[in-house]
């Protein structure tokens, strides 16, 4: 299957925006190299800023320019959501400016940087902020989805993308808000979102094995949060287990849970990140040290449905 | 406008942040004080807006970087026709539209949501790199704390500024010198802010007495230098025009009782 790392999805895809929309601004804080916002500074040097390494005057300068009429996408690591999380917060979100916000290198499978640069909390940051749309694509496909979405969308937009190159898959439907069933099943549901799809299609292929069939659920809107969707896969499957690359604190799990709490759920298990931070590796080896891979998961799944 | 309207609209701007702080109970009169003249010099005087078309696209912009100031701009707001005098009434109330700090979402006239330290000058510079990407010839007025130049971010703005070349920026620093646990020297000492105002590439103006209105006239109306963001020190007093305000550090966050309000708007009398 062709691979493709979403960060490259999202410079393409701001580089088609730019095409369409004049008003869009692109901010940096020299990482346009890895965040692959240089694709836009190439193709519109005079609509690309660099504001140095200093996210948090990035952000703050975004809002400044979104009441000239213009819509800045500012773009850094995830791991620094947090050191602009002030200006986030009270510069964007509070008077509900019209900035988007591209934020790369999620997850552990940043892989060889560490712990202190692999973002598990970003989600959880994003999510409790009113006014914030929060995206988590899977694909390429969903990246440029998101980045056509966030820019219709009056206020502010996150959108998590990652490193790794990840499968693409065919183009599904898009709506803001709600929730895609990739796989249908009946004895439990593998809700996710992002990258680690991949391997929870694969975890969804090895339960066959154990003679359960997973239906298979993405989200690629975090916030607001499809709960129709979550709820009636709760309804037909009784067992839900939430898959993420992320922290089980505060992510996509919990909004899950948040849903289905009084919905008949019967067995339920957050997968992701377990309140630990990351550390150096090899994309593969991370996945497997944090128990994320296709097989791991498929075990454990089937170890909490026949226990 | 002539200098004598001016002082008389300052007088009110000052009766104002009383009557209000006063009725709350609560807010920050010191700073507030401080940076008047600075506020009704802009809006009565240097700064393109009208209160009757407050959206209009070309209009000069302010921000207060000091969002604690938040009775002087609400007061000269009040003064220069944004919103009626009864507004004071639900100031830091429930449901009021003067919030605790400038709110863009509910107050009119309010360029951007400030409170959070060092912010202010970021959008600040947003708003004039935007204003110049856009074509738009308005210019961009900010009003920065002595205390809240502790804040790194206040730095990183600063430095964008100048690398951006944004002469239609006007940084104004409200130097009284205090803030809430003490002098700035005892807290966290600035320094010899005007050096460094200008190894951070910014025009620099120092006005010796920026309670006075001609002076503070004379720096906002010189001419900004091409490709510079100018820099503005007006060195000001806390509690200005309030007699047992004034260099006191203990009134940076607290209200007047009825008594203390009384005298002050005694001593605030046309």
């Amino acid at each position: 299957m062709e691979k493709k790392a979403i960060r490259v999805a999202y410079g393409e895809a701001l580089v088609r925006l730019g095409a369409e929309n004049e008003k869009v601004v692109v901010l940096d804080a020299d990482l346009a190299a890895a965040t692959m916002t240089n694709a836009f500074k190439k193709e519109y040097p005079n609509r690309f800023y660099d504001c140095g390494i200093a996210e948090a005057d990035m952000v703050d300068i975004a809002a400044g320019m979104s009441t000239m009429g213009l819509i800045p996408f500012c773009s850094t690591f995830a791991v620094f959501a947090g050191r602009c999380y002030d200006q986030i917060r009270n510069g964007v979100c509070y008077p509900k400016f019209n900035v988007k916000f591209g934020f790369s290198h999620a997850g552990i499978t940043l892989g060889e940087d560490g712990g202190s640069h692999q973002a598990i909390e970003d989600l959880a940051l994003m999510r409790v902020l009113p006014n914030m749309t929060v995206f988590a694509p899977s694909d390429a496909n969903e990246v440029y989805q998101c980045v056509e979405a966030a820019a219709k969308i009056d206020g502010p937009v996150y959108i998590r993308t990652a490193r790794l190159p990840s499968p693409i898959y065919d183009p599904r439907p898009f709506t803001v808000g709600k929730g895609t069933v990739i796989k249908d099943g009946k004895d439990c549901v593998l809700f996710t979102c992002g990258i680690i799809l991949e391997h929870v299609l694969d975890a969804a292929e090895k339960l066959k094995d154990y003679g359960i069939d997973a239906a298979v659920v993405s989200f690629h809107t975090i916030k607001p949060f499809d709960e129709e969707l979550a709820r009636e896969y709760t309804a037909k499957c009784k067992n839900v287990f939430t898959i993420e690359e992320h922290s089980v604190i505060g992510g996509l799990g919990d909004a899950v849970a948040s849903a289905i709490i009084t919905h008949g759920v019967e067995k339920f298990r957050k997968i992701g990140i377990q309140d630990v931070f990351g550390q150096s590796g090899k994309p593969a080896d991370l996945l497997r040290e944090y128990k994320l891979t296709g097989p791991q998961m498929a075990e454990e799944i089937a170890g909490v449905l026949k226990g | 406008m002539d200098i004598q309207a001016l002082q008389v609209h300052a007088r009110h701007v000052r009766q104002n942040i009383i009557k209000m702080t006063a009725k709350a109970g609560a807010g920050h009169p010191g700073g507030s004080l401080s940076c008047t003249d600075a506020l009704v010099a802009l809006y009565f005087d240097v700064m393109n807006v009208d209160p009757k078309d407050e959206k209009n696209p070309q209009r000069d912009r302010f921000v207060l970087s000091k969002g604690h100031a938040a009775p002087a701009l609400y007061g000269t707001l009040c003064e220069r026709g944004y919103f009626e005098e009864k507004e004071f009434d639900l100031f830091r109330q429930l449901h009021g539209i003067l919030q605790g700090h400038p709110d863009i979402k509910k107050c009119p006239g309010v360029d951007a949501s400030t409170g959070s330290l060092g912010q202010g000058i970021s959008i600040a510079v947003g708003m004039a790199l935007g204003a110049r990407h856009t074509g738009n010839p308005c210019h961009v007025y900010t009003i920065v704390g002595d205390g809240e130049s502790q804040e790194g971010l206040v730095w990183e703005a600063s430095m964008a500024a100048a690398h951006y070349h944004l002469d239609n920026l006007t940084v104004i620093l409200d130097h009284n010198g205090m803030q809430i646990d003490g002098t700035n020297d005892e807290v966290m000492s600035i320094g010899d802010i005007h050096a460094k105002a200008v190894a951070f590439g910014y025009d620099v103006i120092e006005v010796a007495d920026g309670n006075d209105m001609q002076q503070v006239l004379d720096a906002l109306h010189t001419p900004p230098k091409e490709g510079k963001p100018r820099y503005i020190i007006l060195n000001t007093l806390k509690g200005k025009g309030v007699s047992f305000m004034e260099g006191q550090v203990g009134w940076h966050g607290k209200a007047p009782n009825a008594e203390q309000a009384a005298q002050a708007l005694k001593e605030l009398e046309d």
